[in-house]
């Protein structure tokens, strides 16, 4: 391991009502093993905690996880918040249950930068991250 | 780098004026190492030694995130301003972390008067991050009041925090082992305050009465830290913390005690500054004029010892060629 290493920061984040984090603790700890700083904000936040909250933990990635079918609404809201607080650079991911047509929308909008739904291997999100910030330095 | 360097002398600008994201920057490149971190620690200096700095320190899930957001609550509402900086340990395997301390305070995430910060200890052994106290510089260069410092959950001996903050808690929980426990070196020493959390569990008392007849034995000290029951959970006895910590800065600033405890604080900072770049120039130098490996080769052959080769190859180093200790 090599401490002096940048590392990846990520904030993984559960916006609005569900309350189901089991999956959102699948990831966190799968990006642990990948070497990255997760930062969880445990359940039920306000789009303007988590977008403060990435804010100060000086995220590289803001991960959603949302399962609650609120994503239409969340998320454009938490992307607009970091747009405003100058943090259009982060690296934004949702996750979770995200009908593929709403993922398309999202994507071509420019709110999330990839969609990750159930089935997706973890290692595809933790490929997708590195490739991401490979390819920055 | 020069446009680089003009950018970042911004972020010091910006922190000064009260900007969270140029805080939230430039604990990042202090962390990351990056090569302006010492001429930007330098600018930020200037601006430290106001704030009030408290350790909060106990073993892992004895409620120290808990008990800050609780202290939290009391800070604000006396108007004052708090930096927080939670620390949770860095995987030795793979270089990650799961940093969850705020899920506990996610209530003050949209206060203005709290910004906090987590950090992985990457690599570092004795409860904090590598760059914990630069982070502290930050948020006291920031203008907060107060701030505070959660160690990750630690064993017996992880006491760094004690050279590094004002005032130390020490958080236990009932039913911790036998009396015997209470006299061991290490984390039982450094309290200024002790706290036994979750003192609504059956034991809370008993373990209050062994650390009360461990602190009884030290004989007459001029602070004998109170020993205070809380339930973190309840906000029950936080109160009571709040105002033993204000006690014991009184007793530290009008016993002249805190000029003592900051200048062992700079000492040390001297000394390890000192040794940085010397070893930092050393390196350097062995690196472009001497030659390391037929040394090894020798010593290796049982031609030469480590000893005598450390002390020639020392007085081959020029100390004094050029400018160091500026900037990188």
């Amino acid at each position: 391991m090599d401490v002096k290493a940048k590392k990846i920061r990520v904030l993984v984040a559960k916006p609005g009502l569900d309350g189901h984090d089991r999956g959102a603790r699948v990831v966190a700890r799968a990006l642990r093993d990948a070497g990255m700083e997760v930062i969880y904000t445990g359940l039920h936040q306000t789009p303007e905690q988590v977008a403060e909250t990435a804010l100060q933990e000086d995220v590289d990635v803001v991960g959603l996880s949302i399962l609650s079918g609120a994503h239409m609404t969340l998320a454009p809201k938490i992307r607009h918040l970091l747009n405003e607080k100058d943090m259009k650079d982060v690296l934004f991911l949702v996750g979770g249950i995200i009908p593929e047509e709403d993922a398309e929308k999202l994507i071509a909008a420019g709110t999330a930068d990839q969609i990750f739904t159930p089935g997706d291997p973890l290692d595809k999100i933790i490929d997708y991250i590195n490739a991401k910030f490979a390819s920055a330095e | 780098m020069l446009i680089r360097g003009v950018l970042m002398h911004h972020l010091v600008k910006d922190l000064l004026a009260g900007n969270r994201r140029a805080a939230a920057r430039l604990i990042t490149l202090i962390e990351n190492d990056d090569e302006e971190k010492r001429s930007l620690l330098k600018e930020i200096y200037p601006h430290t030694g106001k704030a009030f700095i408290i350790g909060i320190t106990g073993a892992p899930g004895a409620g120290k995130s808990s008990l800050v957001d609780r202290l939290l609550q009391q800070i604000r509402a006396e108007g004052l301003t708090a930096g927080i900086i939670a620390v949770d340990p860095t995987s030795p395997f793979s270089g990650g972390a799961i940093l969850g301390d705020r899920i506990r305070m996610q209530d003050h995430a949209l206060d203005a008067g709290v910004f906090i910060r987590s950090m992985g200890t990457r690599g570092s052994l004795g409860g904090l991050s590598r760059s914990t106290r630069e982070a502290i510089q930050v948020l006291d260069a920031f203008g907060k009041d107060i701030v505070i410092v959660e160690t990750v959950g630690v064993g017996q001996s992880e006491v760094d925090i004690v050279k590094t903050a004002d005032s130390t808690v020490v958080i236990l929980t009932p039913a911790g082992g036998d009396s015997v426990q209470t006299i061991k070196a290490g984390i039982m020493e450094i309290a200024d305050v002790f706290v036994i959390n979750k003192a609504d569990l059956p034991g809370a008392e008993r373990t209050a009465t062994e650390i009360n007849m461990m602190l009884d034995m030290n004989g007459e000290k001029p602070w004998r830290p109170p020993v205070l029951p809380t339930v973190s959970i309840k906000g029950d006895g936080v109160d009571k913390l709040w105002e033993a910590l204000q006690e014991h800065r009184t007793f530290l600033e009008d016993s002249g005690k805190l000029l003592d405890v900051r200048r062992q604080r700079v000492r040390r900072e001297l000394t390890e500054q000192v040794e940085y770049l010397v070893k930092t120039r050393i390196w350097d130098e062995v690196r472009d004029t001497i030659e390391l490996d037929s040394l090894v080769e020798k010593i290796s052959k049982r031609q030469q010892d480590p000893y005598s080769a450390a002390g020639e190859l020392l007085a081959k180093i020029n100390f004094y060629k050029g400018d160091h200790g500026e900037g990188g």
